[in-house]
Formats: C-alpha cells, sequence, structure tokens
C-alpha cells in the first residue's frame, strides 16, 4: 500500500444476515466518511452473501466499560445464579409460563 | 480453454450483431483489466478491495457478453480465444477505458464517466428485442449502479477535497474528456441495431449522461472542459497507443502457454 489510512477515522460495522436477525458486529475498517464507510463495509463484509444490512459507526461515538472496571462490574454477578431462569423448578401446574 | 482457434479472417464476416455485441464485451474486458493493475497498489486495503470487485463485475459481465459473442459469430470460438487470440485491432472496446491508470484520481474520473454511461446503456439494453442481451443488462445494471455511486461518490471527495486533489481531478478529467465523444457517434453497427430494435442509438443516451455527469461535477466544484474532435474509434478498432500493452499483458500468459487454466 503506497498510501496512508491512519487519518481515516476509524468505523465498526455491524452486518444483519437474514430479516429477523440482530446486527452482529463484524469488524472494523477505515473511510473518510459515513458513505465510504458503508461501501467499504459493502466490499469487505458482504461479498460472499453475507448479509442484507449494514450498520457502520463512528469507534470514537461507542462508549466501554473499562478493563480495569471488571471486577466490580461483572464479579458481584457471579454468586448470584438465582437470576438464571434454569434457577427455579416451575410446578407442572403452571401452563403458560 | 482450446487452442484450435481459427484466425478472424476464417469464414463468414462478423455481422452487425455480433460486432455490437463484442464492442459492449471489450468495453468491460479491458476496464476490468485496467482496474485489476490497482490490486496490490491502491492507497487503501479497503480500495485496494472496492477496485478489485468492480473488475470482478465487469470482468463477469465481459464473459456473458464474450460466450455470446462467440455464438453469435458462429466460428466456434470460445469466450477463452475471443479475449486471449484477437489482436489490437480485432478489439473493438471504446478508446477511453483503455486510458492508463494514472494516479488514483484519474483511475476515479475515468471510471466516473464510463459509469454514467454504462448505467444509460444498460437502462436501455434492458428493452432490447434481442432477449439474452436484455438479460445481461439487467443483470449488469445492479452491478453497474454500485460503481456508479461509487466512482460518484469520490468524484464528489476529490473533485471538493484539498486543493491538491481537485488539481489532479481537474487535470485527469481534462485528458480524458476528448474521449466521450466516442460514447456517443454511431456508425452503420449502431444504425443497424438501433433499427433492429436491439440497441439504443449512442446519441440517446447523451442528454441523460451529461446531466447526471454536469450534476456530480458541480457538486465536486470540477468545471465541464469543452468539447474536442477525436481521431479514435476504438470500437471500430482503431486505438490509441495504450492498448497494445494491455492486451500484451492480459494475454502473453495464454499465448505462452496455450491453454493454461487453474
Amino acid at each position: 500500500m503506497s498510501g496512508d489510512t491512519r487519518d481515516w477515522p476509524l468505523y465498526e460495522i455491524f452486518i444483519r444476515a437474514r430479516s429477523g436477525l440482530d446486527h452482529k458486529h463484524v469488524g472494523s475498517l477505515h473511510a473518510t466518511d459515513a458513505r465510504m464507510a458503508i461501501e467499504h463495509a459493502r466490499d469487505l463484509y458482504t461479498r460472499r452473501q453475507e448479509g442484507i444490512s449494514i450498520w457502520a459507526v463512528r469507534s470514537t461515538d461507542i462508549v466501554a466499560s473499562d478493563p480495569a472496571d471488571a471486577d466490580a462490574l461483572f464479579e458481584p454477578a457471579r454468586d448470584k445464579i438465582y437470576r438464571h431462569p434454569t434457577f427455579y423448578d416451575i410446578p407442572d401446574e403452571v401452563k403458560t409460563l | 480453454m482450446s487452442n484450435t482457434a481459427q484466425r478472424p479472417d476464417a469464414g463468414a464476416p462478423q455481422s452487425a450483431h455480433c460486432r455490437y455485441v463484442l464492442r459492449l464485451a471489450d468495453t468491460s474486458l479491458i476496464l476490468a483489466q485496467r482496474l485489476g493493475e490497482w490490486v496490490g497498489h491502491a492507497p487503501a486495503i479497503e480500495e485496494d478491495l472496492g477496485l478489485a470487485n468492480i473488475s470482478l463485475d465487469l470482468l463477469g459481465q465481459a464473459r456473458m457478453l464474450l460466450a455470446y459473442a462467440g455464438e453469435l459469430e458462429r466460428r466456434g470460438r470460445s469466450e477463452d480465444d475471443l479475449a486471449y487470440l484477437r489482436e489490437e485491432s480485432e478489439y473493438f472496446n471504446v478508446t477511453l477505458v483503455e486510458q492508463p491508470n494514472g494516479d488514483f484520481g484519474q483511475t476515479i474520473v475515468r471510471q466516473f464517466l464510463v459509469d454514467a454511461w454504462l448505467h444509460e446503456l444498460h437502462e436501455h439494453l434492458q428493452q432490447s428485442k434481442d432477449a439474452r442481451l436484455a438479460e445481461i443488462a439487467a443483470r449488469s445494471l445492479k452491478e453497474t449502479r454500485y460503481h456508479l455511486r461509487f466512482s460518484a461518490g469520490w468524484m464528489i471527495r476529490l473533485g471538493d477535497g484539498t486543493a491538491a486533489s481537485h488539481g489532479r481531478v481537474q487535470a485527469a478529467l481534462e485528458r480524458l474528456w476528448p474521449f466521450t465523444n466516442e460514447l456517443f457517434a454511431s456508425d452503420e453497427v449502431d444504425r443497424e441495431m438501433a433499427g433492429a430494435g436491439i440497441g439504443p442509438a449512442p446519441a440517446a443516451l447523451q442528454a441523460a449522461w451529461s446531466a447526471r455527469v454536469a450534476a456530480v461535477l458541480a457538486e465536486a466544484t470540477i468545471v465541464m472542459p469543452q468539447a474536442a474532435s477525436f481521431p479514435w474509434f476504438g470500437r471500430q478498432g482503431r486505438h490509441s497507443e495504450h492498448l497494445g500493452y494491455v492486451l500484451a499483458e492480459m494475454q502473453s500468459l495464454h499465448r505462452a502457454h496455450p491453454g493454461a487454466s487453474w
């Protein structure tokens, strides 16, 4: 590559594989603007019929959790297994749950 | 691949119908080959893939058209025979597509001028009385719409970009503009095809093409050059000095190793 894309903003790309499914994160790419991000995403991530819809989000617009906070954020959930629906026995009499 | 291609002078002369399809096929093929030269050299890996995708779309169109031209020709030549074993004067692409890539801006200008023309052409060819051609055009139009979106986007981005990108695009447009005259010029083949309802009269595409080009150039803050005469007529086999080199590279493998395949 003879050029330099370091000045181009990074976009995160989300692809919806089929109607009814969620957009899933597939990767990221550089583009100068939103239109180019969609075109690059089309060329990079849908050339094997991977999807029918593209979302592109400027990476800098994503607010992320800090890995250093992982203990505070995620540890407390570990011993609260009663939050999983499978923790509870469902009485046979209940039909519509 | 077959190694039994006859010389082009064998048998009856090509019909206008065959010649017309060859012109379309060669235009797609040579532009695909030119874009393929960018692989590994584009300004960004994303653009590398973008240009390669467009090249492959055009190559797919060329293959369908060459196979059809081979059938119309009735000399038993396959798409490979036609692509690899014809000489410069037997190629009938428009002269514009054989022009060198230059810098990225010049490649984009060439692509935009051709895409805008192919867009109108494919729209018209969808209504062709030749069902096979109409089918190929309908399929190609979807690809062409994307190509035009890509190249028009870059025209605006570069034209309305920095002083350097603006200057390069303006210079490229002035260099390539004279070659656009050929897109709308008619000869006997065009008149016969228009009369038979197979292809549009070339001049019929000009108003829509000019309007679209003018709109994008305005947004790109690029000035449309003055019309100029043209001494080439690639669609009649009279090419600029560049096509020979394109063919030499494209055909060298097949000529050195006849019938080679993956």
